[in-house]
């Protein structure tokens, strides 16, 4: 007499309901039909009209004009660049000078902001004053507004080349931007390379062995002398054996400009002042709430195991700060790398300036250019929030929240 | 007695007198703790000092001391004829302020824009003071009246219809796309590979629409009717208040409850009625000034106000999309949002400008400034509702639990428990984005459009004023109203967070 337990009820009715309208069931699936027709007839409006308007200005649709001749000059490119290349190729020396500006504006962003956060946490009550008021000048007064000021009127006010102003004979600044010298690679540069790559693989290794006998042994290494043989005995022992790995070659004032060297464009200047200023003001905000977030007690706590000061905050405090300083610092890149478009206001050639400007205007094909640095953006920030998921969800992880 | 006197451990005189500890109370003892406590701090305090002294005076100087303060042109800046090294040249700014502020307006209507600033400052000063009552009625004022009016200020032109005029046209419009629509698919059909699926969905489409066109046809009749006689506006505006009042009326529940609805929308219809009649919009209205005769201060604050009004609502709309059990919408939500989060303003301002027009029929055209407000309104939406959606999270579920146990509909729990609270959560975010919102309309300067940033760059190219300081007077007198905007709004946002959190101090 045993009795079989009965099969659950298909319920199909049910998982469509569920599949099709979420939790709402057969009103959300009402709704989205709704929702699905007023975007498809938006979307219907959008194409039906781009194509009238694309047929009555003769514009073809596609992306054959990317390999059209540009035949205009870009005045600062990392490749190869002349007026005969494509539009692709402008495309591309357009993305490089953004990533440039940007990693360079990241670097100098960083250090300042540091450097002022430091400042705002000084026990010093006229240093963190001047913190205070750099930050709060800087972030009350538009980006724009500041690379402007930088562009049009500080290095405008500079002198010309020939009064330009020396910086101990080697680097030479007037309102033709900054002349630098320019390094010159001889015979001894691959080998030069080659141990310096080296000897930073052979550090890195070297910390992350003597980090695991701390863990995993309790025995304390001493590294720095070896890490110092490897980072600059190696190179030097090469350039002893191979000569020098470049040279560089001086500028020199010649008539009304500068001969030799390389010149770093006024644009390129004013924009990485000005960006890094800016984002530096918001990155010492951030960084001063990481170590401000870090309670008392772990400092004390700290001291109390006999750690000195520096190594308090280098072991206990910096490590549990970063985890609340690194996601909106990302952030922050990534500002600076979105506020790098603004380079067009100023002729900086970069994506947004030779692309999305010069090129639109040229060909007249909106649609495609503006699509593709759209895309370059988001993809940049898609990527670079994919990472900081993951990074979030490591954090998380070692916590063992 | 003498005994443990004579003892050898006891002492026999005093103790010398300790010196007195050091100060560290008064202004001496700050000093003495604050600034020069250490050899490194002292080092510290000589180089802060520096810095200061190093940048306070010079800006002192260049703006004060050395400022030339009177002058009809370039000479009266130059150094030559000054006889000292210039400073600020303000008689520049003195001369380009109308067009720093007003544009190319003209001069005669610019008691136009003078009332307008007033009226906002008027309706937002009792909107910001958290103690002032009738928050409600004064929101409503700023947000949906103040635009409304302030347009017809500053645009200036009259209406032709009313309410029922305008459904009536966008139905009609409405109607005709989707005709148009299934139009398409029949003729695709034609030659299609899956003709007969198409011609069924072109069939139907054509039917619905012709459906609708039967529906709406007798409020295109009433419409024509209105429009023929003498008195469009106003026939038109009677029809809409019956219409609306009654629609309020047996919503807000019909006899038994529905008096209130009533009376407010009636008396909101009264308003109305005094501002058309006040403006003269029946018969005209102010004579027009076009948008690109706008510029300089009036530009800025008219898209940073319009982007502050238009991106709330939009924020709201996604955060609450963000939120939805409801897949498709809150697939579209997430990926809206994610979309112009992802992408720099400039190149939004590209898209409003260069592709928004290929969107829209050929014989619309829609005027530059409208174009970059909705690149910003949409641009600013997708931060508000990043920050509105913080709020949202923030209320606990009980809430909502509680409210759908009184038996509130979803729309009733949202907009009368969650969003109120919610909101209040993140006033603080959402006053922060309107700085950067209020900071970012100086780039609608690069697209043609002459803000207060473009105007001053404009003015820079004047050769009647064109000396070595002009370049800096310029960018200290807008950085100046920039910060003071900027400030204002952030010390602003700080108020309101630090009495949202009185109940954590301790």
């Amino acid at each position: 007499m045993s009795t079989e337990a009965r099969k659950p009820p298909p319920q199909i009715a049910l998982k469509i309901r569920r599949a099709l309208g979420g939790k709402s069931g057969w009103n959300g699936i009402v709704v989205q039909f709704a929702f699905a027709a007023i975007l498809g007839w938006i979307a219907y409006e959008i194409v039906s009209n781009t194509r009238a308007n694309l047929e009555n200005q003769h514009i073809a649709a596609g992306f054959g004009f990317l390999r059209n001749n540009a035949g205009f000059d870009v005045n600062q490119t990392l490749i190869s660049y002349t007026g005969s290349d494509t539009f692709l190729r402008v495309f591309v020396v357009g993305l490089l000078n953004t990533l440039v500006v940007s990693v360079v504006g990241i670097f100098f962003a960083t250090v300042i902001g540091f450097i002022v956060a430091l400042c705002r946490l000084s026990p010093n009550w006229l240093l963190s004053r001047v913190g205070e008021i750099y930050v709060e000048i800087i972030r009350n007064l538009p980006v724009l507004f500041q690379i402007l000021f930088w562009y049009l009127a500080v290095l405008a006010a500079l002198p010309n080349p020939r009064q330009s102003i020396s910086l101990l004979g080697i680097a030479f600044i007037s309102n033709r931007g900054l002349v630098i010298p320019r390094p010159i690679g001889e015979s001894g540069f691959e080998p030069f390379l080659a141990m310096l790559t080296l000897g930073i693989v052979a550090s890195l290794a070297l910390r992350f062995y003597a980090r695991r006998a701390l863990f995993e042994r309790g025995q304390m290494i001493r590294i720095w002398p070896s890490v110092l043989a490897l980072l600059f005995g190696l190179p030097l022992a090469t350039i002893l054996v191979f000569g020098l790995p470049f040279t560089f070659e001086l500028p020199q004032l010649k008539g009304f400009n500068f001969a030799g060297g390389s010149r770093i464009i006024p644009e390129f200047v004013a924009l990485t002042v000005a960006l890094s200023t800016y984002t530096a003001a918001f990155i010492a905000e951030i960084v001063r709430a990481g170590i401000l977030s870090v309670h008392k007690g772990q400092m004390e706590a700290g001291s109390s195991l006999g750690l000195s000061r520096g190594a308090t905050l280098r072991l206990i405090v910096v490590p549990q700060a970063m985890r609340v300083i690194v996601p909106p610092l990302t952030n922050q890149y990534l500002n600076l790398t979105k506020n790098s478009s603004l380079a067009v206001a100023i002729g900086y050639p970069d994506l947004v300036s030779v692309f999305a400007g010069t090129s639109l205007s040229q060909t007249g094909q909106a649609i495609e250019i503006i699509a593709m640095t759209m895309g370059v953006y988001l993809l940049i920030s898609l990527v670079t929030s994919a990472v900081m998921s993951v990074y979030g969800w490591r954090v998380s992880r070692s916590l063992g929240a | 007695m003498t005994d443990i006197a004579s003892s050898s451990f006891v002492r026999h005189d005093l103790v010398s007198e300790r010196p007195a500890p050091v100060k560290t109370t008064g202004f001496i003892g700050w000093v003495r703790t604050r600034l020069f406590n250490s050899p490194t701090n002292i080092l510290l305090t000589i180089l802060g000092a520096l810095l200061l002294w190093f940048t306070i005076i010079p800006s002192v100087r260049f703006l004060m001391v050395d400022a030339v303060w009177s002058g009809s042109d370039r000479t009266a800046c130059l150094s030559e004829n000054a006889g000292f090294a210039v400073g600020a040249c303000w008689p520049y700014i003195q001369a380009k302020l109308p067009q720093l502020i007003y544009g190319f307006y003209p001069e005669a209507e610019r008691w136009r824009v003078n009332l307008t600033f007033v009226l906002a400052a008027v309706l937002l000063v009792p909107l910001l003071v958290p103690r002032l009552p009738a928050k409600g009625l004064n929101a409503g004022l700023f947000f949906f009246a103040f635009p409304v009016v302030a347009f017809f200020l500053l645009h200036g032109g009259g209406i032709k219809g009313f309410g029922l005029s305008w459904t009536a046209g966008l139905l009609e419009l409405f109607d005709e796309s989707i005709i148009g629509a299934g139009n398409v698919l029949l003729n695709l059909s034609k030659t299609s590979a899956v003709a007969p699926l198409l011609w069924a969905a072109g069939n139907l489409i054509v039917l619905i629409g012709t459906a609708i066109h039967w529906l709406v046809f007798p409020l295109i009749w009433l419409r024509d009717q209105i429009q023929d006689s003498g008195q469009s506006v106003w026939v038109d505006f009677a029809v809409t208040t019956v219409v609306v009042c009654l629609i309020a009326f047996f919503l807000g529940g019909g006899l038994r409850t529905g008096w209130r609805a009533l009376a407010s929308s009636f008396a909101t219809f009264v308003a109305i009625a005094i501002v058309i009649k006040l403006m003269g919009l029946d018969h005209g209205g102010l004579p027009i000034v076009l948008t690109n005769l706008w510029g300089g201060l009036l530009v800025t604050l008219v898209v940073s106000v319009t982007g502050i009004v238009t991106s709330l609502p939009i924020g709201i709309a996604l955060a609450l999309g963000r939120r939805s059990t409801i897949p498709l919408i809150r697939i579209f939500s997430i990926a809206f949002i994610e979309f112009w989060r992802g992408v720099p303003l400039i190149t939004v301002l590209f898209f409003a400008t260069y592709m928004l027009p290929l969107f829209l029929p050929g014989n619309f055209t829609v005027d530059g400034l409208v174009r970059a407000l909705i690149g910003i309104a949409l641009f600013t939406g997708a931060y508000q509702a990043e920050n509105v959606r913080g709020g949202l999270a923030a209320i606990p579920r009980g809430q909502g639990e509680a409210a759908a146990a009184l038996g509130l509909s979803w729309w009733k729990t949202t907009s009368l428990i969650v969003l109120p609270q919610a909101l209040r959560h993140v006033i603080p975010n959402l006053v922060n984005s309107f700085i950067s919102l209020f900071k970012d309309t100086s780039l609608v300067s690069i697209v043609a459009l002459f803000d207060l940033l473009g105007s001053l760059r404009a003015s820079f190219s004047d050769p009647k004023w064109s000396t070595p300081s002009t370049a800096f007077t310029g960018f200290a007198f807008a950085g100046i109203i920039y910060f003071i905007f900027c400030f204002g709004m952030s010390r602003y946002s700080l108020f309101v967070e630090h009495r949202l959190n009185a109940h954590r101090r301790n």
